[in-house]
């Protein structure tokens, strides 16, 4: 384990990207990903641990402007409690749902679970059918630089983002979605709770009678990032939800995943679950 | 070393720690409070459960440096005296436990799941809730019952209490 010469609670947002930008800095925020990997020498401490729980900026809930705006400290427990994330974001309030348990859901942040680009992390695969964006700020010139970047971008590779090192995600921005639209989550694991995912999927789409427009299709635990996947997306848009549409969305999502195997299942096994729950899943849509 | 202070079962308690030292360390090491318990260390299990401003979390994951200010309850924290918790009373009578390991985490996450889910819990409710608690005895069916009646004791107290 490496030392750390100094512990910052920063009081404001600028405050904390100038830290960031002086130096070697480990971000905490609810501990529950960077405790177990620095615990497991995963992850070394840097230098400067800073406490970003005190930031102001990095906190709230907000819609306006048609967007939905989520601060980065925003907890897992206050998503569900919300009824807008729950009427409007619904696949998001059920992948808040299945997160590890109460006690860490009250604790990890919806940014920590971003920058922890886990291929597996819950929270990824509903925001990206709902077209997230993450705001980064950074102070590099003496003031507070910000840019926009969409989430399936911003997730570079297991465990690796596109924040640089004196950037820090202050929130996540969600374009509040057209009138018909639906969206859903799936996780597949050994238990309900506290598990990794061996495969997740995500839906969202905007429906109209039987017609699916604006069709979003996410899997985590495929890929070395959580992922959308463009021709089980194609096989769906703009066509009724029937038997033939879903055949050739089932056999997309299994042609277009290439997934590992490693302790929690095999590649085959991966893809067969791929299929056999997504077309669960747009059984389910098909039967509303 | 960085500086906290919180507030442990209603005691404010303040010192320089080391910035990694968790919220179970400070606890166990710090106050020698030792009933909050560390079984599996990655956050699986919710033996070392306690409440952060009136919240279940685990305290192994949590550094010490993140509650600074908080008002933190141990297992320590909930007896009045030599009158113990409805919650750990219902666990006594019904006796839901076997080697009593978990027990400290299961009380704190049975009163946590009363906070949140009211007091007339069914079972399907009480192992759903207590999905983040792990019983290597395997000794659930007492612990739920020990919780559905806690609750029920709960509710009873707090009418008494008007």
């Amino acid at each position: 384990m490496s030392d750390i010469t100094a512990y910052a609670a920063p009081r404001s947002l600028d405050e904390a990207v100038s830290l960031l930008q002086a130096g070697d800095v480990t971000i905490l925020a609810g501990g529950t990903d960077l405790t177990p990997q620095t615990k497991s020498g995963k992850l070394t401490f840097r230098p400067t641990l800073m406490n970003i729980r005190r930031v102001p900026e990095l906190s709230g809930l907000t819609e306006s402007g048609g967007v939905m705006r989520i601060g980065a400290l925003t907890t897992i427990s206050s998503l569900l409690a919300s009824p807008l994330i729950h009427e409007r974001f619904n696949g998001l309030w059920q992948a808040c749902d299945h997160f590890a348990s109460d006690q860490i859901r009250n604790a990890a942040t919806i940014g920590g679970n971003i920058c922890n680009a886990s291929p597996a992390g819950d929270t990824l695969t509903p925001l990206l059918t709902l077209d997230a964006r993450v705001v980064l700020a950074s102070k590099p010139n003496g003031s507070i630089v910000r840019r926009t970047t969409p989430l399936g971008e911003f997730l570079t590779g297991p465990g690796r983002t596109a924040r640089q090192p004196a950037e820090l995600l202050e929130a996540i921005e969600i374009p509040m979605p057209p009138e018909g639209f639906f969206s859903a989550f799936f996780k597949f694991g050994t238990r309900p709770a506290l598990d990794i995912s061996v495969i997740s999927i995500a839906i969202g789409a905007v429906r109209d009678g039987r017609k699916l427009t604006r069709v979003r299709i996410a899997f985590g635990a495929v890929a070395p990032t959580a992922i959308r996947a463009a021709a089980t997306e194609a096989a769906l848009e703009g066509r009724p939800i029937d038997a033939a549409a879903i055949d050739a969305a089932v056999a997309a999502a299994v042609n277009e995943t290439k997934p590992v195997s490693d302790v929690r299942a095999s590649s085959w096994y991966r893809r067969e679950l791929v299929g056999n729950m997504l077309r669960r899943m747009l059984d389910h849509v098909a039967n509303s | 070393m960085a500086k906290v202070s919180m507030t442990v079962n209603g005691k404010v308690v303040t010192a320089d720690v080391d910035p990694r030292t968790l919220l179970v360390q400070f606890i166990r090491e710090n106050l020698h409070l030792t009933g909050t318990h560390v079984g599996c260390d990655t956050s699986q299990c919710g033996a070392c459960t306690v409440h952060v401003d009136g919240v279940a979390v685990k305290s192994c994951t949590t550094l010490a440096v993140t509650v600074d200010g908080a008002n933190v309850t141990t297992i320590e924290g909930l007896a009045h005296g030599d009158h113990l918790h409805p919650m750990q009373e219902a666990f006594r009578e019904n006796h839901g436990l076997q080697c009593g390991f978990c027990t400290p985490g299961m009380i704190m996450s049975a009163v946590d799941i009363v906070n949140r889910k009211g007091s007339n819990l069914d079972e399907a409710t009480i192992r759903a809730e207590l999905e983040g608690n792990i019983c290597r005895c395997t000794g659930y069916h007492n612990i739920v019952k020990a919780i559905g009646d806690g609750a029920k004791a709960m509710a009873g107290h707090a009418q008494a209490a008007e």
